[in-house]
């Protein structure tokens, strides 16, 4: 959908190796994207070691956000899976405030959102769908497979539902990649058809859409913290499924 | 017709998924607001779950974005 003349604003999703390196065939190129990746983890790793070298009994105000957003994502894993969930709270913890930076250091200038590829976010996904698989049938044995038959159903129904839910089951991790993906993509490809509005009408039409610009722009920054909280959610609640048997 | 002209009426067609989004989030928050209206100290509970239930909403439009860029670019 590229005009003759401009760019399409799909462009900017495209990924582009920085730094080419190559292991026996492979190659692991540092592109924008793991830059970005690299980037987000080395923020959070300084982030929380620094707030938490001085273990002050009353915080100062970066041990404060530390200590917040240590709270926000435990009260949402004990509320979802009960006392049995506390030993995924780093998992949880890690995948929140992943999906967070990738999602916020993606609306800076010139940046680039690594959450915006599905490959990305169904790698996260993917790889919490498993451990809730293995973690399930460490826990539960074979009487896992029960969630897939809820109580109370006729036994007619049985064969017919249990088909259901498998694919209900087994499409949560698409579901929870496609979402934060789409999210991001959308978001962006849209402040970017918004900005070539801005370009094409000139200073004397340009800035109607410039206004509108900066208020899309504060509106992706709130879908950004939203929907890295609507993933970690998700996964709290499909965490659930591994603690306690809920059918 | 030409391959060309169908895959981009298919595109136009993806729209209509918006639909489904949109009245889902006129059912949220009108039983939200009708919710607050009841009980307005019930407010900043009722915004918690007005947050979670616009960003589901909003994601099931925003699929059937993704299958028509899919169809546009793939």
């Amino acid at each position: 959908m590229a005009e003759s003349h401009g760019h399409s604003p799909l462009e900017q999703f495209t990924i582009n190796p920085l730094v080419n390196l190559n292991a026996g065939g492979y190659s692991l190129d540092i592109t924008n994207s793991s830059l970005l990746m690299i980037i987000s983890a080395v923020f959070a790793i300084i982030f929380f070691l620094g707030a938490t070298r001085q273990r002050l009994i009353i915080p100062g105000r970066i041990q404060i956000a530390a200590e917040s957003l240590y709270n926000f994502v435990e009260s949402m894993l004990i509320s979802n899976t009960g006392e049995g969930g506390r030993k995924f709270f780093p998992l949880v913890f890690s995948l929140f405030v992943f999906v967070l930076l990738c999602n916020l250091f993606g609306m800076m200038p010139y940046s680039f959102t690594a959450t915006s590829h599905i490959i990305v976010t169904f790698a996260l996904a993917a790889m919490l769908f498993v451990v809730i698989v293995i973690a399930s049938f460490m826990k539960h044995g074979l009487k896992f497979l029960s969630i897939f038959l809820p109580s109370g159903a006729p036994g007619w129904m049985a064969p017919l539902l249990i088909v259901i839910e498998l694919f209900a089951y087994l499409i949560r991790p698409f579901s929870l990649s496609i979402r934060l993906a789409a999210n991001m993509t959308a978001g962006h490809t849209m402040l970017k058809v918004i900005a070539s509005f801005v370009v094409s009408l000139g200073v004397l039409g340009g800035w109607f859409p410039l206004l509108f610009l900066v208020m899309l722009t504060g509106f992706e920054i709130f879908v950004a913290i939203l929907q890295a909280y609507i993933f970690t959610m998700l996964a709290c609640v499909y965490l659930n499924d591994a603690v306690e048997l809920a059918h | 017709m030409e391959l060309e002209a169908l895959k981009f009426i298919g595109v136009g067609l993806t729209a209509f998924g918006f639909m489904g989004s949109a009245i889902a989030l006129g059912n949220i928050f009108s039983s939200a607001i009708s919710g607050i209206a009841r009980n307005p100290s019930a407010e900043p509970k009722l915004t918690k779950y007005i947050f979670i239930g616009a960003g589901f909403a909003e994601s099931m439009g925003l699929f059937s974005l993704v299958i028509a860029l899919i169809l546009l670019f793939v």
